[in-house]
């Protein structure tokens, strides 16, 4: 196990290096054509005189020191315009994760139990379309439907936030923030929901043919107990696997719905600083995501390892 | 099977994947449309009625005028014009086609390298096995869509609007044409490391062919149906990112229509009333990767082995 950990440590450094020196390459190259483009070359080589090695080591101790530089277009430390952007997007990507968790066990489950019935034909087949339907779509069409055409529900910004802690302000409060979250929460679990009732009703039906859930059948216990308590439990395990890896593309799909519903989140952020060639918050976006991206996989490759013991951890770790 | 000769066009169509086309309704609607919609994008410049250009077709008057069934329509426009004035008809078959152009050719750059990193990772085996393995699982957990937004924003502020312009469908084939290489490269390690014990190969190397032959006429073969499904989905996933870059501003330049970059134009006007910008590229590209998804369900569900993931 600790042979396993560390490995996975050295590799999670690896990438980490890789990101960095991207990072790196993108920030020194900007830098010297904005000098370049103020015709302040010669200031600028007052300070760049160092060696690639030296400014990178330079980057690296800021980086991790909290200092990715300032931003051109806020007169803000990057990491602070991050911060302050990051709890929006945290919501946002917790209040799909809610609604993803709360729908597609219960369908995935029915669809598993009675793959003939009406309903469950219905379910795979919108979720076909939902997999067939780009984020931006849905998210179009939910304004049209809700905002424009009913004119139910407000079709951008976060509404009335209330402050928490620090930089954290939550849409949970009040009535006008849930209202304002509800449409890029279903945009955002549009996309997900259809992947997971697939796989929940796949692994599902795997785990009602094994030989525990006949045993608990002929023990005579309850088929509810059966189904959410014991073969749920051993669907969950790739679910989490699913799960983990499906967090990248779910920061990816925050770029997209928060450009739709103009939500002032880190994706949003992001998408103006690449319009406004603010470098600076370009690279730290790209190093903040990194990092989280490396953090996140290794904690589920650890968390998959810990459930799952007949994971042969050495061997996986060569 | 009788051993009776049959024509290589009876043969096609006693195949199990006619027969199994014929007794499904969807599979087989959905081929059809999909052969259309690829007539379409393949005859775009002969079928589009204007030339989305040639400046001298486009009128700013003629803007936002709606399609044929609404008031106020112009005979000349079927679908209505954008925002420029152009012709919706004619931008949203080059869309289509750039979409499939994209898409084809992504998948194309995946199979290329994904089969050979799988061929020699599975053959050669050891260390860069292991290697290759790691660099696969590494490139997965990072999503292909974050990836692409990353690296073309880089490019676009590196290189500049100019460069980028220029190269945006080269630069968009190859950067999702990089990223899902994994897909290949698992599957057909998985195939070249079962096939690799069996009695045929060993008797390919006695006979003294090389190792470039045993992989690729002799082990190859066996996961083509897997990689023919994957293929599929493959397309379906390359339109969808090759659409949301374009309608994040990061993939085709506004003067080339693409689908993506016409509903992200649209998307402005969809307030003011001028709703078919927006809806009728929508439209078009989700029955486009509808009827691939349908397609490739249908493939996995007929002629792959059980290894094949679950979408993805």
């Amino acid at each position: 196990m600790i042979i396993y950990l560390a490995k996975r440590f050295i590799q999670a450094l690896l990438v980490l290096a890789v990101i960095s020196l991207i990072g790196f390459t993108v920030q020194d190259n900007l830098a010297f054509q904005q000098g370049l483009n103020a015709g302040s070359a010669a200031a600028y080589n007052v300070e760049t005189d160092a060696g690639f090695l030296t400014k990178y080591f330079q980057f690296v101790s800021g980086a991790i020191q909290g200092d990715l530089g300032t931003s051109s277009f806020f007169k803000e430390p990057a990491l602070t315009v991050i911060l302050k952007k990051m709890p929006a997007t945290l919501e946002l990507i917790f209040a799909a994760a809610v609604l993803v968790g709360i729908f597609s066990v219960p369908l995935g489950i029915f669809t598993a139990l009675y793959p003939h019935h009406t309903i469950s034909r219905l379910i795979l087949s919108v979720s076909v379309l939902g997999l067939s339907v780009p984020v931006f779509v849905t998210s179009i069409l939910l304004i049209y439907l809700f905002s424009v055409t009913w004119n139910i529900l407000p079709s951008f910004g976060r509404g009335d936030v209330v402050p928490i802690v620090g930089y954290w302000e939550t849409n949970f409060a009040s009535w006008d923030g849930l209202k304002h979250i509800v449409l890029p929460a279903f945009a955002l679990a549009s996309v997900m929901l259809p992947l997971f009732v697939r796989l929940i009703r796949a692994e599902m039906r795997q785990v009602l043919k094994s030989e525990y859930v006949k045993y608990a059948r002929a023990r005579g216990l309850s088929p509810w107990r059966i189904y959410f308590v014991h073969a749920l439990k051993n669907t969950l395990l790739p679910v989490v696997t699913v799960g983990g890896v499906q967090i990248g593309t779910l920061v990816a799909y925050t770029i997209l719905a928060e450009t739709v519903f103009q939500w002032p989140g880190m994706g949003f952020m992001f998408l103006e600083a690449v319009n406004r060639g603010d470098a600076p918050l370009i690279v730290a976006y790209l190093m903040v995501v990194g990092a989280i991206f490396v953090v996140l996989n290794t904690i589920v490759d650890v968390l998959y390892s810990a459930i799952n013991p007949t994971v042969n951890l050495a061997r996986m770790a060569a | 099977m009788s051993n009776s000769y049959l024509s290589p066009y009876s043969r096609f169509f006693q195949s199990d994947l006619t027969i199994g086309l014929r007794h499904h309704p969807v599979a087989f609607v959905s081929l059809v449309i999909f052969a259309i919609l690829c007539l379409l994008a393949a005859f775009a410049p002969l079928l589009a009625p204007f030339d989305p250009f040639d400046t001298t077709q486009i009128d700013i008057l003629n803007s936002e005028r709606p399609p044929f069934w609404a008031e106020g329509a112009e005979p000349a426009f079927l679908f209505g014009t954008d925002d420029q004035g152009r012709d919706m008809w004619s931008i949203m078959l080059y869309g289509l086609r750039l979409s499939l152009i994209i898409g084809l050719g992504a998948v194309l750059v995946q199979t290329l390298i994904g089969v050979s990193i799988g061929l020699i990772s599975g053959y050669v085996g050891g260390r860069v096995d292991s290697l290759l393995m790691r660099l696969a699982d590494i490139q997965l957990s990072f999503s292909t869509l974050m990836i692409a937004i990353v690296f073309l924003a880089l490019t676009q502020v590196v290189g500049g609007r100019a460069f980028f312009a220029q190269y945006a469908p080269f630069l968009l084939i190859v950067i999702i044409g990089l990223a899902e290489w994994p897909q290949y490269a698992r599957t057909v390690r998985a195939t070249v490391l079962a096939e690799k014990q069996k009695e045929y190969v060993d008797a390919a190397r006695i006979m003294g062919f090389g190792p470039v032959r045993i992989m690729v006429r002799h082990i190859l073969p066996n996961s083509l149906a897997s990689i023919f499904v994957i293929s599929t989905i493959q397309i379906a996933n390359a339109i969808i990112a090759e659409a949301s870059l374009s309608f994040l501003g990061l993939g085709m330049p506004i003067a080339y229509p693409s689908l993506g970059s016409l509903i992200a134009s649209g998307f402005d006007y969809l307030f003011s009333g001028s709703w078919w910008i927006t809806t009728l590229p929508a439209l078009l590209l989700v029955v486009l990767i509808l009827v691939v998804n349908l397609l490739g369900d249908w493939l996995r569900d007929s002629i792959a082995p059980q290894h094949v993931p679950e979408a993805g």
